[in-house]
């Protein structure tokens, strides 16, 4: 295809030529170009369908407020939804497709929905489809939410990488325009570290669309300028391609830099970064959005906004046809026609709705003035306008203008609410804004070109002055008061045809004028009911038309209708850029245990417990399944001795004369007393009286104390006792610090454990019964001194010790632990096997200590002292938690004993209904215990210990399974605990 | 948002940990007559303000330090950051 | 007017000039015998039933705003019944069925569409405390079915079954569950409400509530005093506010949560899913967006709007579940004001003032609630007993130790 919408100049470079394809079909544009500009340029006027119409529909602006040309970008995994061709910059090899139509782009059989219109009312959905019931899941919704929807994703994974940063500036100037570079270059001047961020590729906002000059050069030239002596600053950091897309609390931006968007192929490198930007200041110079007029059938390929023509023409030497005319309400419109005539473009007519002289002398334009457009021919491109006084003039293109929109939208982030000026028919920045915030230029309502420099320069000046820089003076470089006198003028009411507000969403005037007749008066119900500005343009181009609208139906102002605020992001931001690299594997790190490599290098299988990897079990030859592993693991352990890694539970470090005090403070049991060389084993109760965590205290001098928690609980509970220690009771002497990572323990269990650890601890050091009992903790050393400690806790119910050494020896450590053992076939065990062996013994952890939970429910009631003051005493006694039916945990076996628990099984008794009012508890954990021979389980029961020997049904309909279990004591193992004194 | 530590200088929020009220620190005592009432008072019931609010902060990605922080529920201004130690000193904790 | 798919057709071929009114826009009496402060989903729906299942229609929703502008209409449009604990699930499941008949009832397409709600499964622990969930459903009378991860990636293969931080080991569906067309809900119960007599007062702001001795006899308005033997609060996100007016301080602290759609995209996914390791929801809305949601941004806030981190967090929920959604743009965010309550479940009860009700701390999970709120609020308020599935909604309940924590993590609001 030629490029038959190609006229002179622009600043793209013809030198270099770049092939690309739509709908399969190769074209040409020139470096320079974006993906719209090198469409029209080779007279592709349609490009994509309307969402419920599907109406066809053309390039309408040359920005990212683009409702129109929407395309799916890219092929396979890289494939790119409702991509703004307005935003694409052109790149050989390119591959685009339209969207949102069923079989071609020009022949789409969903168009019939366009023929059906008149059913098709605003909010009709909500009046039918009801009928009959079951047809909305099976029928009605599908068909509708086929047709609905946009572009594809691929459903293949994201094949990009995203970056994410942090910045910190000075002043943060978004938006490169006129009054952006000045506001950069009067700060940059000035020393101030700046960051000056756009969103297009080329700096210079509208100067590069425009034929303005500034300081006797043309706009470009002197942006391009301005760019350079900024780029060479070292306080400057210019970013194109970047938008700044939302303002947050204090100062912080999101900005979104696309650094391999515009490249064939990202090479490896991040496709996008997501920066957090900290500013102390920063200067809005967003510029303004056009608005078009709503006429009957205003959204015909070929119809653009006036300043969008002027921008092809301009900086892409492209115009959208060969007979272009203008409709306008303003002045502005006008320089479209002149720009278009300078090219050699045929501007047959100027339609001015305002009744007044031409704004400028156009030689060979007709002007006609006080009328308007109020219909338009031509299904695939425009053929003819029909004006009001009934002229019907031939033409291939229509410049549309109705004025200009600041761009408020990051001033409202904060809610913000923008203030409606009539001399500008249009809304400014009002309210209260982003703190630090100002707004300059056309985004603050100074729509001329010499105003915009001016405020930028003013208000960079007026901010740097704020935080201690002195701006220099700058001279404002001459440039022209344009004329930009605008008349309110919204829709065309002769129109008899359907005339479009919200373009992409298909809303028209008539919605609007239904949606008030049916009282969806207020701009957020319009809003919701027409479904207007929900587009993937949030309404840039057409809330301000679909609010005057509404206020001239409800006979009131623009004002008194109220307006809706923007909010984030400005233009949309990739979800994969949002996320950056916490994905897959990195989601979030994983934190080894100090033996990992061992269990690695012996045959464990992991399992993920919080962030942490831990060993689940250790396969050795012949394994068939897991159950073979733990099995063996606990028989073993429970015969002679097993070796765990139990570094994840947190440690707690506790020094200070009031080192004691402050545990019995914390802890619902009593710690002062505990002797020198003694462990105990706390409960730590929330203020609200549930059971919060649990772990063995060691008292390891007389102001020392060496602190374990559950691992889930680790950072939580050092958080709450930092909480007690600096809030609660400020005065105690006591410190704390986290040691979790900075020790290395291993509990070694069984019968032979005491016989293994004679093996690793230097002699000097007696553990036998009566040197070292049960509960006796300290200070020792092995392997011929290394510092350790030892604590003779059990958790397997075993004769058993856990022993910790500094991190760095912990992989070493389960080497020598391992090959001590060896001669009494010592085995490592995963966390499964501990699993057993803790509900064989009758422990609660997770399952148990669940968050729902009182001592009292899992049989410690007694642990809460009632002598001395503890977090959780007081809301602890109250009526409801100390029912006599409490829930208590229990032991439970199945009544055939080769059958298999299941956990999160109900509680029933033999005869009643399986309800909610007959619920008498739940199965929360269960295991095969290899040393019964059968399954055994811990649960919560009501009554509990009272109900011994009876039996109950265990239900789980999720399974489809019921069985009958005998409620007994959770010890099924050793219930008077002589292993572990042994 | 940022927070200004007072002996860090300014914080990303992100560094730290969100409790609520600051009355969190008035506990009450247990041996009191009402001691249940004022502990279900203390525990579950807030002023909830619309407007100025003095709040806790833990540092956890930080010096540890639990913070007062009064800031504004409507706009998230902050005026004033204290140490919470010196805090609960002043409201005559003893222990 | 009568809503059908022959009026659709009748009046689009005479030019759609028939079509009337909605809801009347009344101005206030000076008295009803029932008013309720806030014209959001819950307020609405309350009068809804009131009119409807027990006659009452001198009956007042004083909205300071636009109908259904509370938390109707900006959260994520969920409709389930999954809760765990008996003081919750029967009262979500009466929900349920009040959805599963709502645009029969109210003549009025909310769009309720039961597309299933799935929360992934990525720990032993984790199943088994879904499996006594899925069990308590059942034993409620709702519906629940757990599935393994082979199941799961037969129906869902887009999720990342082989790459996750946090293996996906299976899930627990209520294939009831589903979303609705959120404005839509408020529009049908108003549209009902009034059609009964209902008065629906917007930008009508309750600047007082009247209470002479100890007794409450109505509200001061920004449009005047207007009295009423009962006046029923209902402004969850307002209701530290609205409650400090008689003097009341409550289980509450208001939060910020934020909430997200997608650009529009073709048929992507089929229900909601639920992340188990971080905290991401998502469904895709008729029209094509992708909805999604996270945690709270985590501190006591009444601004409707929320902060950087909390929108990456929920991102990378996304990314880590269903890396496919990378290439989607989010288009807009949006913040709601939420009553966490101290154990994350919410109020219907009377107050200590005669003739004062309140429902609120909806927390997040106000919106599958809307039906049976107003329901049970309605019974309330009609009969001054609490309806049966909602005895344990009390104010009280701190006081007695009757908590209702489905979390299990305690008095700490921004922790539910």
């Amino acid at each position: 295809m030629s490029q038959a919408g190609r006229i002179d100049g622009g600043l793209i470079d013809r030198s270099q030529q770049i092939k690309f394809r739509f709908n399969g079909k190769w074209m040409r544009g020139f470096a320079g170009d974006t993906l719209a500009s090198a469409l029209l340029a080779n007279g592709q006027l349609l490009v994509g369908r309307s969402f419920k119409y599907h109406r066809p529909r053309g390039v309408f602006t040359a920005g990212s407020e683009e409702p129109n040309a929407l395309v799916q970008l890219r092929d396979g995994a890289h494939q790119e939804p409702n991509t703004r061709a307005t935003m694409v910059e052109l790149f050989d090899g390119l591959a685009a497709t339209s969207q949102n139509h069923r079989g071609s782009l020009e022949y789409d059989l969903l168009a019939v929905n366009d023929l059906v219109s008149p059913f098709l009312s605003a909010g009709f959905y909500y009046k039918t489809f009801m009928w009959p019931k079951a047809f909305w899941e099976k029928l009605y919704e599908p068909v509708i939410r086929a047709a609905a929807g946009l572009g594809k994703l691929s459903m293949q994974n994201d094949p990009d990488a995203y970056d994410k940063g942090f910045l910190h500036c000075d002043l943060l100037v978004i938006g490169a325009g006129p009054s952006g570079l000045m506001a950069a270059l009067t700060a940059a001047r000035s020393g101030a570290r700046i960051i000056l961020a756009d969103e297009d590729f080329r700096p210079g906002g509208r100067l590069n669309a425009e034929t303005l000059e500034v300081a006797g050069m043309s706009g470009a030239d002197w942006a391009a300028q301005a760019v350079a002596e900024l780029s060479n600053m070292p306080n400057v950091r210019l970013m194109t391609r970047t938008t700044v897309y939302g303002a947050y609390d204090h100062g912080v931006y999101g900005a979104l830099e696309r650094c391999t968007d515009h490249l064939a192929d990202s090479g490896g490198k991040p496709r996008q970064v997501l920066w957090r930007i900290f500013s102390k200041r920063a200067v809005l110079a967003a510029g303004a959005t056009e608005r078009p007029i709503a006429f009957g059938n205003n959204d015909r390929p070929g119809t653009m906004l006036a300043g969008a023509v002027r921008t092809y023409a301009n900086r892409y030497g492209v115009t959208p046809g060969q007979q272009v005319a203008v409709f306008t309400n303003n002045d502005d419109g006008w320089r479209t026609a002149a720009d278009l005539q300078a090219k050699g473009v045929n501007v047959p007519v100027v339609i001015d709705s305002r009744d007044k002289p031409a704004t400028l002398n156009l030689p060979g334009v007709k002007h006609i003035a006080g009328e308007a457009v109020m219909d338009t021919v031509g299904r695939k491109g425009l053929k003819s306008i029909t004006l009001t006084n009934g002229k019907v003039i031939p033409v291939d293109a229509l410049a549309v203008s109705g004025g200009w929109n600041p761009n408020v939208h990051l001033t409202c982030h904060q809610r913000g609410r923008p203030t409606w000026r009539d001399d500008l028919c249009a809304f400014v920045p009002g309210g209260e804004l982003p703190v630090g915030m100002t707004v300059a230029g056309a985004a603050n309502g100074s729509m001329t070109l010499a105003s915009a420099l001016a405020e930028g320069h003013a208000e960079a000046a007026a901010q740097l002055k704020d935080i201690g820089f002195k701006a220099k003076k700058s001279d404002i470089p001459d440039a022209e008061d344009e004329p930009r006198d605008c008349a309110a003028f919204w829709h065309v009411g002769e129109s008899k045809k359907r005339a479009w507000v919200d373009l992409q969403n298909d809303v028209t005037v008539k919605d609007i004028k239904l949606a008030n007749t049916e009282g969806f008066r207020s701009v957020e119900l319009l809003k919701r009911y027409t479904t207007m500005g929900m587009a993937t343009d949030q309404g840039k181009t057409s809330n301000i038309a679909g609010l005057a609208i509404l206020a001239e139906e409800a006979g009131k102002t623009i004002p008194e209708v109220g307006t809706t605020i923007f909010r984030p992001p400005y233009t949309p931001v990739p979800i994969g850029a949002l996320a950056g690299r916490a994905r897959g594997k990195d989601f979030r790190p994983y934190r080894l245990t100090p033996s990992h490599k061992w269990a690695e290098e012996n045959g464990a299988s992991f399992v993920t417990v919080g962030n942490w990897l831990r060993a689940e079990w250790y396969t050795r030859d012949g394994e068939k399944g897991w159950r073979d592993s733990v099995d063996r693991e606990a028989r073993m352990t429970r015969q002679s001795v097993g070796i765990c890694d139990v570094t994840t539970l947190g440690k707690i470090d506790i020094q200070g004369k009031d080192a004691g005090a402050f545990l019995d403070k914390v802890y619902s049991n009593t710690f002062s007393t505990l002797p020198v060389g003694k462990v105990r084993y706390g409960l730590m109760l929330r203020e609200d009286g549930i059971c919060y965590d649990d772990g063995t205290t060691a008292r390891m001098d007389e102001n020392h104390y060496v602190m374990t928690t559950t691992t889930a609980n680790a950072v939580l509970v050092f958080r709450r006792l930092e909480f007690a220690r600096q809030c609660l009771w400020p005065n105690m002497d006591v410190h704390l610090i986290s040691t979790t990572d900075g020790w290395a323990q291993f509990a070694v269990a069984g019968p032979n454990s005491r016989n293994l650890l004679r093996k690793v601890i230097d002699a000097e050091h007696d553990i036998s019964n009566e040197a070292f009992p049960f509960m006796a903790c300290g200070n020792i050393t092995v392997c011929g001194g290394v510092p350790a400690r030892l604590f003779r806790i059990s958790f397997s119910g075993e004769l058993a010790y856990e022993i910790a050494v500094p991190a760095r020896y912990g992989n070493s450590m389960m080497g020598v632990l391992n090959e001590a053992g060896a001669e009494f076939d010592a085995v490592p065990y995963g966390t499964e096997a501990l699993g057993v062996m803790r509900i064989e013994k009758g422990h609660a952890t997770a399952n148990e200590l669940n968050g729902q939970t009182t001592a009292l429910n899992i049989g410690l009631g007694k642990m809460v002292s009632q002598k001395k003051e503890c977090i959780g005493q007081v809301l602890s006694q109250r009526p409801e938690m100390n029912r006599d039916d409490a829930i208590k945990l229990m032991g439970f076996r199945p009544v055939d004993r080769t059958r298999k628990l299941i956990a999160g099984s109900h509680f029933l008794n033999k005869h009643d209904p399986a309800d909610m009012d007959h619920d008498q508890g739940w199965m929360t954990s269960v295991a095969y215990s290899p040393n019964l021979g059968h399954h055994i389980g811990l649960g919560f029961i009501k009554e509990g210990h009272a109900r011994k020997g009876e039996i109950v049904r265990a239900v789980s309909p999720v399974h489809g399974v019921e069985m009958d279990v005998e409620i007994v004591s959770a010890h099924f193992v050793d219930p008077e605990g002589e292993r572990l004194r042994g | 948002m940022i927070i200004n530590h007072p002996l860090l200088g300014p914080r990303d929020a992100a560094e730290f940990v969100y409790l609520g009220d600051a009355s969190l620190i008035d506990r009450p005592d247990w041996q009191d007559e009402d001691a249940m009432d004022q502990f279900h008072a203390y525990g579950y019931l807030r002023d909830n303000p619309a407007g100025e609010h003095k709040e806790l902060w833990y540092h956890e990605q930080g010096d540890r330090s639990w913070l007062v922080v009064t800031r504004n529920t409507l706009t998230h201004e902050i005026t004033n950051v204290e140490i919470a130690r010196d805090v609960a000193r002043a409201r005559g904790r003893d222990k | 007017m009568r809503y059908s798919g022959f009026k659709v057709l009748w009046q689009g071929l005479t030019g759609n000039k028939g079509w009337t009114r909605a809801w009347r826009e009344p101005e206030p009496k000076p008295e009803y015998d029932i008013i309720i402060i806030g014209g959001g989903g819950h307020g609405l729906s309350t009068a809804y039933y009131l009119s409807k299942e027990f006659g009452m229609t001198n009956v007042a929703v004083l909205e300071k705003g636009w109908l259904g502008s509370g938390n109707i209409g900006r959260n994520t449009t969920i409709i389930r019944s999954n809760y765990l604990l008996p003081g919750n699930e029967p009262f979500y499941e009466l929900s349920m069925k009040l959805w599963e008949n709502l645009e029969q009832d109210t003549n009025y397409n909310s769009m309720v569409s039961q597309r299933s709600i799935l929360n992934l499964i990525h720990t032993d622990g984790q199943r088994d405390a879904f499996v006594r969930r899925g069990n308590a459903m059942f034993l409620a009378g709702a519906d629940a079915e757990l599935v393994d991860a082979a199941q799961l990636r037969e129906e869902l293969p887009f999720l990342d079954y082989d790459n996750a931080r946090f293996p996906i080991k299976g899930g627990l569906f209520q294939r009831r569950g589903g979303t609705a067309r959120h404005d839509a809900v408020a529009w049908g119960y108003a549209r009902g409400a009034d059609s009964r007599g209902v008065d629906i007062i917007q930008n009508c702001e309750v600047t007082g509530i009247d209470i002479e001795n100890g007794r409450c006899v109505g509200v001061q308005t920004s449009r005047g005093a207007i009295r009423a033997k009962k006046v029923a609060m209902c402004v969850a996100g307002s209701s530290g506010r609205v409650a400090a007016m008689a003097g009341m301080r409550l289980p509450i602290e208001s939060h910020v949560l934020q909430a997200f759609v997608s650009e529009g995209l073709k048929p992507t996914l089929p229900g909601v899913i639920t992340f188990g390791a971080g905290h991401f929801y998502v469904s895709q809305s008729d029209k094509g967006g992708l909805v999604f949601g996270g945690d709270i941004d985590g501190y006591n806030t009444y601004a409707q709007r929320g902060n950087l981190p909390v929108v990456e967090d929920v991102c990378e929920g996304g990314m880590a579940i269903m890396p496919m959604i990378g290439r989607a743009r989010l288009l807009r965010s949006w913040g709601g004001v939420m009553d966490m309550s101290m154990d994350g479940s919410p109020f219907i009860d009377k107050t200590h003032i005669d003739g004062l009700y309140f429902n609120g701390g909806w927390c997040y999970g106000g919106f599958k609630a809307t039906p049976a709120s107003g329901f049970c609020y309605a019974h309330l308020l009609a009969r001054d007993t609490p309806h049966p599935v909602a005895t344990q909604m009390r104010l009280d309940r701190f006081m007695t130790g009757n908590l209702i924590d489905e979390k299990g993590v305690g008095n700490q609001p921004n922790l539910h």
